[in-house]
Formats: structure tokens, C-alpha cells, sequence
């Protein structure tokens, strides 16, 4: 029961520190030991919410998480589904709903994070057959495919071997040759880095949880990160400078006013942010402020975990 | 670019001039420069058909084919991909800046016109 409550401690934890997370300012300065800050919170907050209510199911058999799944499989199995450890437990049909809502909540995550990926490659290839038969190549433009279309965008299509920078010709018409050069640089940090593995459980938690608002909150949250980390590597290369300008001509040359309810306030700024972070650089993340949170998500996570096996 | 990658495209410009389906003979026809063998036009309709970018029709005993759709309405589809106006497709893509609303993209403009221009 111990277990149990100090999970469901670190469950609720997590939520007040995503909520802190999203509000503060510093993540802005590190993006890159931000973003892993989140993935840590978001693994966390899986494991110790589903941790606790196994913790107190289990309970009865006094063998922690680990223990006691293996323990009521064989309890299980030996009695036919008469589960006797449970018996003996005055609240036991609250303890089998907490198993059965465990269980539940672990294959909602599972099916979210798989049809996400199922999706996304479903999407990508698609998208890709497409690309191969209207796109173009440009000589004036290398590492990129040119898409002959008003507005403008620049986009990658990532992939394991085939993926791509592409380029509207629209964005071409607006930015002059060095903020384009800029553009391209910053798409290629996203597909070096592979950043949309990044974001992927981000936007499979917002799949498997669509009515959750905060959920949506989180993964806007986490893909201005990334964002602002390719702005970092476009940066080594090109100055921030043509890069801001670049972002605002895409901004002034595109307003649409987006399908559903999207128009919330919060993503109003998402761009405005940007430009401001690389016109006035914020001064980094010592590397002392960086240990201190990389430390600080591995200590959560390794406490989770190490509850998963207390046996009281 | 692969070669096979480059007869679909050209396979595709054919279809998309011709205002009727073609049979893989005409398609052929139409590539004489090329001087394709009849399997491999054939291979080719049938890739592009199984991506579901040609539709086929039987016409007697020969296959009729057409694109599924025009030019533009692929590359309009290509670009509300990206700029993520396609609900829960975000994942797959990453645009450089997501369509926006008019009071950001007026607020950017603002910001714009002081860099261009900066005030005396």
C-alpha cells in the first residue's frame, strides 16, 4: 500500500509539474533538456499512474507490482480465474476494478501509440507517392523539392530512407536566397535529429485522449520546442536574423483561418515567440542548470521504476 | 531520382494531358521516344494504379486508364498536408510554420515592416 501511494504521489506530481513546465520561461532557453524534461514527465506520469493502481490491486499479495502480476497469473491460472489471494482481502472488488483499470489504461496508450504510428507511416508514404509524381527538383535550390503551389511552406517529410525538404513556390517568391538557405537548414536539423520520433507519443497521448484538452496543451507545448531546437542548429549555420525574417515573410504571407477550433489564444504566440527568441537571444542554460534537470528527470524516473518492485 | 520514379512521372504528365483513360498501348505510344517495352508500361500503370493515383476501367479486353485526379488537386492536397489543416495528421510532418491565424500573421507583419524598414 506503501507503493501504491507514493505512485499515485508521483502521478499527480507530474501533472503539477507539467503544468509548471508549460508556464515557465527557461525552457525557452534550453529547448533541447526541455524537451527531454517532458518525455520524462510523460513516461513518468504512464508508469506511476499505472504502477499505483496495480500496486493497490496487488496489494494482497505482498510482492510489489512486479511480483504480484506474476503472482496473480498464477493464482489465476491455478484456480481457474478464482482468484484466492483476492478473497482474502476485505475491499477485493475495488482492488480487481483498480487491475482492470490498469490494464485498460495500458492498452489505450498502446493502441494510441501504434494506430499514431500506423497513421503517421500510412500518411508519409502517401504523401511521398505524391511528392515523387508532382514535385520538382531545382537547380537553383539543392537538398530541396520544389512544390508548384501560391502559398507558401516549407516542410520535411521524414523517413528512414527517403525523406525529404520541401519547398512551395510561394515560400521561394517571398524570401530572398539566404533566408531561404536558412529555411532549408532548419528543416534539415528536424530530419537529422529525427525530431518527429521526438513528438510522436506526444501527439499519440493527444490520439489516445482527444476530448482531453490539456493534452492538446502538452503536445503544442512540446512541438514549439522542437521547433525552437531546429532554429538552434539553423543558427550554427545561418544567422538568426535571416531566420526571423524568414518566419515572419511565412507568417505575413499565409494567414488562414485554421479548420475546427483551433484559433485558441495560446498558439497565437507560437511564432511571435520564435522571431523574439531569435532576434533577443536569451542567454542558454548554464550546463550546472542543465545537469540539474537532466539529473532531476532521471532521479524521477528511477524512483517510478524502483516502486514498480517495493513489496510493501 | 530513380528510374522507375521517373516513368511514373512521365506515365502521369501523359495521362494528365489526355482528356480520356488510355489503354497501356496508347500510354506507350505517347512514350515512343522512350521506346518502352509493353510489360514495363504496364508494370508502371500498375504501380500507379495500385497507389491509388490512376483509376482503370475494362474496356473489352484491354484496361482503360486515367488519373484519379488532376495535378492540382494532388499538390492542393500535398500542401494542406503540410501546413497541417488535415486534423490529426501532424505527426507525419513538420512545416516551418503552421497556417496561422490573421491576427499573428498581422502581428508578424507589423514586426516585418520594422525590420525592413527601421524607423528613423
Amino acid at each position: 500500500m506503501v507503493s501504491a501511494a507514493l505512485l499515485a504521489a508521483i502521478a499527480v506530481g507530474c501533472f503539477v509539474a507539467a503544468a509548471r513546465l508549460r508556464r515557465a520561461s527557461w525552457p525557452y532557453r534550453g529547448p533541447y533538456v526541455a524537451v527531454i524534461a517532458w518525455q520524462a514527465l510523460g513516461l513518468a506520469w504512464g508508469i506511476s499512474t499505472i504502477g499505483a493502481l496495480l500496486a493497490f490491486g496487488l496489494s494482497v499479495y505482498g510482492q510489489g507490482v512486479f511480483g504480484g502480476l506474476l503472482a496473480l497469473i498464477g493464482d489465476a491460472s491455478a484456480h481457474g480465474f478464482y482468484l484466492t489471494g483476492a478473497a482474502k482481502s476485505p475491499f477485493a472488488p475495488v482492488q480487481v476494478a483498480a487491475i482492470l483499470v490498469a490494464l485498460g489504461l495500458t492498452l489505450v496508450l498502446f493502441c494510441g501509440l501504434t494506430a499514431s504510428f500506423v497513421q503517421v507511416v500510412r500518411t508519409r508514404r502517401r504523401h511521398h507517392d505524391l511528392l515523387e509524381l508532382v514535385g520538382r527538383d531545382d537547380p537553383g535550390v539543392p537538398g530541396a523539392r520544389i512544390l508548384d503551389h501560391p502559398a507558401a511552406a516549407a516542410y520535411c517529410l521524414p523517413g528512414v530512407l527517403r525523406s525529404e525538404v520541401v519547398i512551395s513556390a510561394g515560400a521561394l517568391k517571398v524570401l530572398d536566397e539566404r533566408e531561404l538557405a536558412a529555411v532549408i537548414a532548419h528543416e534539415h536539423a528536424h530530419l537529422r535529429q529525427r525530431h518527429d520520433l521526438v513528438l510522436l507519443p506526444f501527439s499519440s497521448l493527444k490520439r489516445a485522449f482527444p476530448r482531453v484538452r490539456i493534452m492538446e496543451g502538452y503536445y503544442r507545448t512540446v512541438a514549439l520546442l522542437i521547433e525552437m531546437c531546429a532554429d538552434d542548429q539553423a543558427r550554427r549555420e545561418r544567422s538568426p536574423k535571416e531566420l526571423a525574417t524568414a518566419l515572419m515573410r511565412f507568417g505575413a504571407n499565409n494567414a488562414h483561418t485554421p479548420i475546427g477550433a483551433l484559433a485558441a489564444t495560446s498558439e497565437q504566440t507560437e511564432v511571435l515567440a520564435r522571431v523574439k527568441r531569435l532576434l533577443t537571444p536569451v542567454r542558454a542554460l548554464t550546463r550546472a542548470q542543465s545537469a540539474a534537470v537532466l539529473c532531476g528527470a532521471a532521479l524521477l524516473m528511477a524512483v517510478t521504476v524502483l516502486l514498480w518492485h517495493v513489496p510493501v | 531520382m530513380n528510374r522507375l520514379g521517373d516513368l511514373e512521372r512521365a506515365v502521369m504528365e501523359v495521362l494528365w494531358q489526355r482528356s480520356e483513360p488510355m489503354t497501356v498501348r496508347e500510354v506507350g505510344r505517347a512514350l515512343h521516344e522512350r521506346d518502352l517495352a509493353h510489360t514495363t508500361v504496364m508494370t508502371v500503370l500498375d504501380r500507379l494504379a495500385k497507389k491509388g493515383v490512376v483509376d482503370r476501367a475494362r474496356e473489352g479486353r484491354a484496361w482503360r486508364y486515367r488519373p484519379a485526379a488532376s495535378r492540382e488537386s494532388y499538390v492542393s492536397e500535398l500542401m494542406f498536408d503540410a501546413l497541417g489543416q488535415t486534423g490529426d495528421r501532424d505527426a507525419a510532418l513538420a512545416a516551418f510554420v503552421r497556417s496561422m491565424s490573421e491576427d499573428e500573421a498581422e502581428a508578424l507583419r507589423r514586426a516585418l515592416g520594422e525590420i525592413d524598414e527601421p524607423r528613423t
